[in-house]
């Protein structure tokens, strides 16, 4: 089995503003299964960054524990990574994030590690919006410990060798909407058309954008009965939207028909474009989103694209009025004022 | 775009560059592997089969499978294809029993060869094994033609000449040395079942005036053999003043190079007036933009040599016209001129290569004195008389003259079982898949990042002392290791089942080189624009598969694709495999062909 990937690459590779090729946003070569959706994922999030001419040092990738927490090493090789506990990715993220500001959050979890024993910690990122992207690679399955079914498997799915699954799933996009989150999306791994936009966007968000995406497990949950295999997504994938991310530098040239088409400028100047392919879905309604979600999954059709968005969010910096410097950034005394200063805060409160 | 046949052998023979662009069509990837084996008598036979003389080659090849490599589309330098071919002539074993058996019990058929280079031994080769009785017949007292005669012994050592044509006159040749054959008729008398001409290029035409013979053949040289001087390295300079007889396109190459070869004063003189030259008029305009003076109705008269110094030539002007009948007319004008040179370069016409072939025969000649030759069949207007190597279209290389060879070989085994010459046969061909484990392949699947080695060389001042002493030293085992490693197996392909696949993305993600894609089918041209690196380089295939589910097509660019399985690595269903491809192009004789 080949661990290492030749270094040579196509010599018309593109390069992006900053002088970089995606041979500079890669990682070390993928130890997952071959065909995992999850491998997808880190291709997209590579072809994001080299994309939007993000500068891998300035990114911090997060993650926790399975098979997708193992993916931060398969790409942005040159960043920051922390490999947290189990389901305790959210925790580092925020307290990272409090720390330094300025950094670019990429966290990575599975539906374990989010909807299962993080599920706590999870919720807590939501409502604080913390300013990050938070993928959950979705294949409604513990592939790590071969191949139990998850908190995310639908009902009645079945994983390979499994029985139905008799419990009724979590669904993570509907939980994010309910707990206030300002960016929601939902893909699938095998569409990367689709996927890359989105991750751009979610970047250019300020606050907490979460993006489930569906991300089959080919050894343990690729069969016929599952609701999460690549068949089936392929067959009954629906979108609220397609997405075209336009840096603020750009013209955007997108020539939809009136009305079926959104600019959305995000604070970074930079433009989401949405073609709605679903013209009763309105991407600011939290409640609208959420119907939609209820509705199509009635039709058995997974719905994807862009569900929500509030690009005048508030992330938790703003909300508690924090430092613009990072702590690092911070001299003694800033960050330890003295006693006298303690007394008067105090006194305050008395 | 239809989905790519690659059941078509033309299609993966084209991805193996190497092979595609040897005449001969060695294939190269397989003596290479076997190379980095450490099985250098088997990686020789690989070559003999092809290319018959992988000795000489590996010293001498005009290699124009290196310009083609693949390795030189993704790094600076391509594998060092010819300097491995040797490796493998210098390392092997005694290969004499792997050599073909020659039937005790001959097929009947007598053949006459005239000539014993690479293209006449090619044929002897080839045809020996099938139980043909061959008479060779060769001016020289030694086999090898122009490898022998023209190729420095300092670049090309006698004892691989030796050795590399004494494996065919071993075979029974009935080898007739220093013997001209001076008269087709009467070759032809003897009623050979068929004739065979490997005679060599004809050259330029002598000019001898007065003072030629006491320049001894040292500063008077005929054009055509000076350019292949100059084209081999063995002329490197030109003195000062320089003279150039002639006006068609060889007396243009011969000032042009002269100039470039540090002349400061050449000259290019001639019989007729400008008007009347033969060169073509873009190669006139070209030498006279480089300020080349051309001097029109000049005749030589005599070479002026002093002390057996070539110091200058005498010429008469003349007056040119056209008599009523068509013909030229020189009037000598009774003026003289002297001109300075230390060099005359002759470039008035070629000699007749084949003053020993009788125009009566039906053998048809062309203008410039060649036999008319079919280029597939090597056949001559009569039809049991072949030509093959220079002999057939002119100069050429060794590796082509060995090509040639092959086909008359095929041509004239075909004529003498009555068969259509038109009809070739088909190259063999075989599709094996490496796979030996999950992601484990029976090739060395890793591409390694080493750069091309270079050879070694014998100390300076010992080769300049000696001009038989071979200059290059040939890789050491270690050396040559390192260079096969380099080899990017482009025999094993890349082999795609559409129906398996299940459009993962796995193994466009992985592929170093970004040659995959998932696309909607369209014409090639927006095909190769839209790909995710667009497939620029024309000359290289795009392959199609046919439609998947979803009902896009696979589409890779075959440009840069290192051949490193993990496409193949990476794809869950084995939708994609690594399958060994050997091409064999077709020979009169089939026997020790390597297997795939």
């Amino acid at each position: 089995m080949s661990y290492k990937i030749p270094t040579f690459r196509h010599p018309n590779l593109p390069k992006n503003d900053l002088g970089y090729t995606t041979k500079d946003y890669e990682g070390a070569v993928s130890t997952l299964c071959a065909g995992c959706g999850h491998d997808s994922i880190s291709a997209a999030i590579i072809e994001a960054c080299f994309e939007m001419s993000i500068e891998p040092h300035r990114v911090a990738k997060l993650s926790g524990i399975g098979c997708s927490s193992k993916t931060p090493t398969y790409f942005l090789g040159n960043s920051h990574g922390f490999n947290s506990v189990h389901g305790r990715m959210p925790s580092v993220a925020t307290g990272a994030n409090m720390a330094n500001r300025n950094l670019l959050y990429i966290g990575v979890s599975g539906d374990g590690d989010t909807a299962s024993i993080g599920m706590g910690q999870f919720v807590h990122a939501v409502r604080r919006n913390v300013n990050m992207v938070y993928i959950c690679e979705n294949n409604g399955v513990y592939g790590l410990t071969k191949g139990q079914d998850s908190a995310t498997t639908d009902l009645g799915s079945t994983s390979k060798k499994g029985e139905p699954n008799p419990l009724e799933p979590i669904d993570l996009c509907s939980i994010a909407l309910q707990l206030g989150a300002t960016f929601v999306a939902n893909s699938f791994s095998g569409d990367k058309h689709q996927l890359i936009p989105i991750i751009q966007a979610a970047i250019a968000h300020r606050g907490f954008a979460f993006i489930n995406v569906i991300s089959p497990c080919v050894t343990f949950n690729n069969v016929p009965g599952s609701t999460k295999a690549y068949d089936y997504i392929r067959q009954h994938m629906a979108s609220t939207n397609t997405v075209d991310y336009v840096p603020h530098a750009e013209e955007i040239t997108t020539d939809y028909p009136e009305g079926t088409s959104e600019n959305v400028t995000m604070h970074d100047g930079s433009v989401i474009s949405l073609h709605k392919l679903d013209t009763e879905h309105d991407v600011h309604s939290r409640r609208s989103a959420l119907t939609m979600i209820k509705d199509y999954k009635a039709q058995d059709k997974v719905l994807t694209g862009i569900l929500f968005m509030d690009e005048q969010s508030k992330d938790i910096h703003e909300i508690m009025n924090t430092t613009t410097t990072p702590l690092r950034n911070l001299g003694i005394s800033e960050l330890c004022p003295g006693t006298e200063q303690l007394e008067a805060i105090n006194e305050l409160h008395r | 775009m239809k989905p790519t046949d690659t059941n078509d052998p033309e299609y993966f023979h084209k991805v193996v560059d190497c092979q595609y662009a040897c005449p001969a069509h060695t294939p190269v990837p397989e003596y290479i592997r076997l190379i980095a084996a450490g099985k250098y008598s088997e990686a020789y036979m690989v070559n003999w089969e092809s290319n018959v003389f992988p000795g000489i080659l590996g010293r001498t090849c005009d290699r124009p499978c290196e310009p083609a490599c693949r390795r030189g589309r993704i790094e600076e330098k391509p594998v060092a294809i010819c300097r491995l071919k040797r490796v493998c002539a210098d390392k092997k074993e005694d290969i004499k029993n792997l050599l073909p058996e020659i039937p005790k019990e001959k097929n009947g058929f007598k053949l006459a060869i005239i000539g014993a280079g690479p293209s006449a031994l090619t044929v002897a080769r080839d045809l020996m094994p099938m139980g043909y009785e061959i008479d060779l017949f060769e001016a020289t007292d030694k086999a090898g033609g122009f490898m022998r005669q023209q190729i420095p012994s300092f670049r090309l050592p006698e004892k691989v000449i030796d050795e590399e044509t004494g494996y065919i006159l071993d075979m029974g040749v009935n080898a007739h040395f220093n013997t001209r054959v001076e008269s087709m008729k009467e070759l032809l008398s003897k009623n050979y079942d068929a004739v065979f001409v490997g005679t060599g290029a004809p050259t330029g035409r002598q000019l001898k005036l007065p003072g030629f013979e006491q320049d001894q053949g040292k500063s008077i040289q005929v054009g055509v053999e000076w350019l292949a001087q100059v084209a081999f390295g063995h002329v490197t300079e030109t003195p000062k003043d320089v003279i150039v007889i002639g006006g068609g396109n060889t007396a243009m190459d011969c000032c042009r190079t002269a100039l470039r070869l540090g002349a400061k004063n050449v000259k290019v003189l001639l019989r007729t007036p400008i008007s009347a030259m033969v060169a073509s008029p873009w190669e006139i305009e070209d030498t006279l933009a480089e300020g080349i003076p051309i001097l029109e109705n000049h005749n030589p008269l005599e070479y002026i040599v002093e002390d057996g110094v070539l110091k200058a030539m005498k010429f008469e002007l003349i007056e040119y016209s056209i008599s009523e009948d068509g013909r030229e007319v020189f009037t000598p004008t009774g003026q003289f001129e002297t001109i300075d040179c230390s060099l005359v370069l002759l470039a008035i016409g070629q000699a007749n290569a084949f003053p020993w072939i009788e125009r009566d025969l039906g053998i048809e000649f062309n203008k410039v004195g060649l036999a008319v030759v079919d280029d597939v069949t090597f056949q001559s207007t009569l039809p049991k008389v072949f030509f093959g190597g220079d002999a057939a279209f002119g100069p050429k290389n060794i590796i082509t003259a060995v090509a040639q060879g092959h086909q008359a070989a095929i041509s004239i085994d075909l004529f003498l079982q009555g068969k259509e010459l038109e009809v070739r046969p088909d190259p063999s061909t075989n599709l094996l898949s490496q796979k030996m484990s999950i992601h484990d392949w029976s090739y060395a699947s890793m591409v390694t990042e080493e750069r091309r080695h270079l050879v070694p060389h014998v100390d300076m001042e010992e080769a300049i002392n000696s001009h038989t002493l071979e200059v290059e030293l040939g890789f050491d085992a270690p050396t040559a290791l390192g260079e096969a490693e380099r080899c990017l197996n482009c025999d094993v392909e890349t082999v795609f089942t559409a129906d398996k696949c299940i459009e993962c993305d796995a193994c466009i993600d992985i592929c170093p080189v970004d040659c995959l894609n998932f696309s909607t089918n369209g014409e090639e041209a927006d095909l190769r624009r839209n790909l995710h690196i667009p497939a620029l380089n024309l000359a290289q295939p795009i392959f199609v598969s046919e439609h998947l589910q979803t009902g896009r097509v696979m589409v890779k660019d075959e440009d840069v694709c290192l051949h490193c399985g993990l496409c193949a690595e990476r794809c869950p269903t084995s939708a994609w495999d690594m399958h060994k491809f050997l091409y064999i192009s077709p020979k009169a004789y089939t026997s020790n062909q390597p297997k795939a």
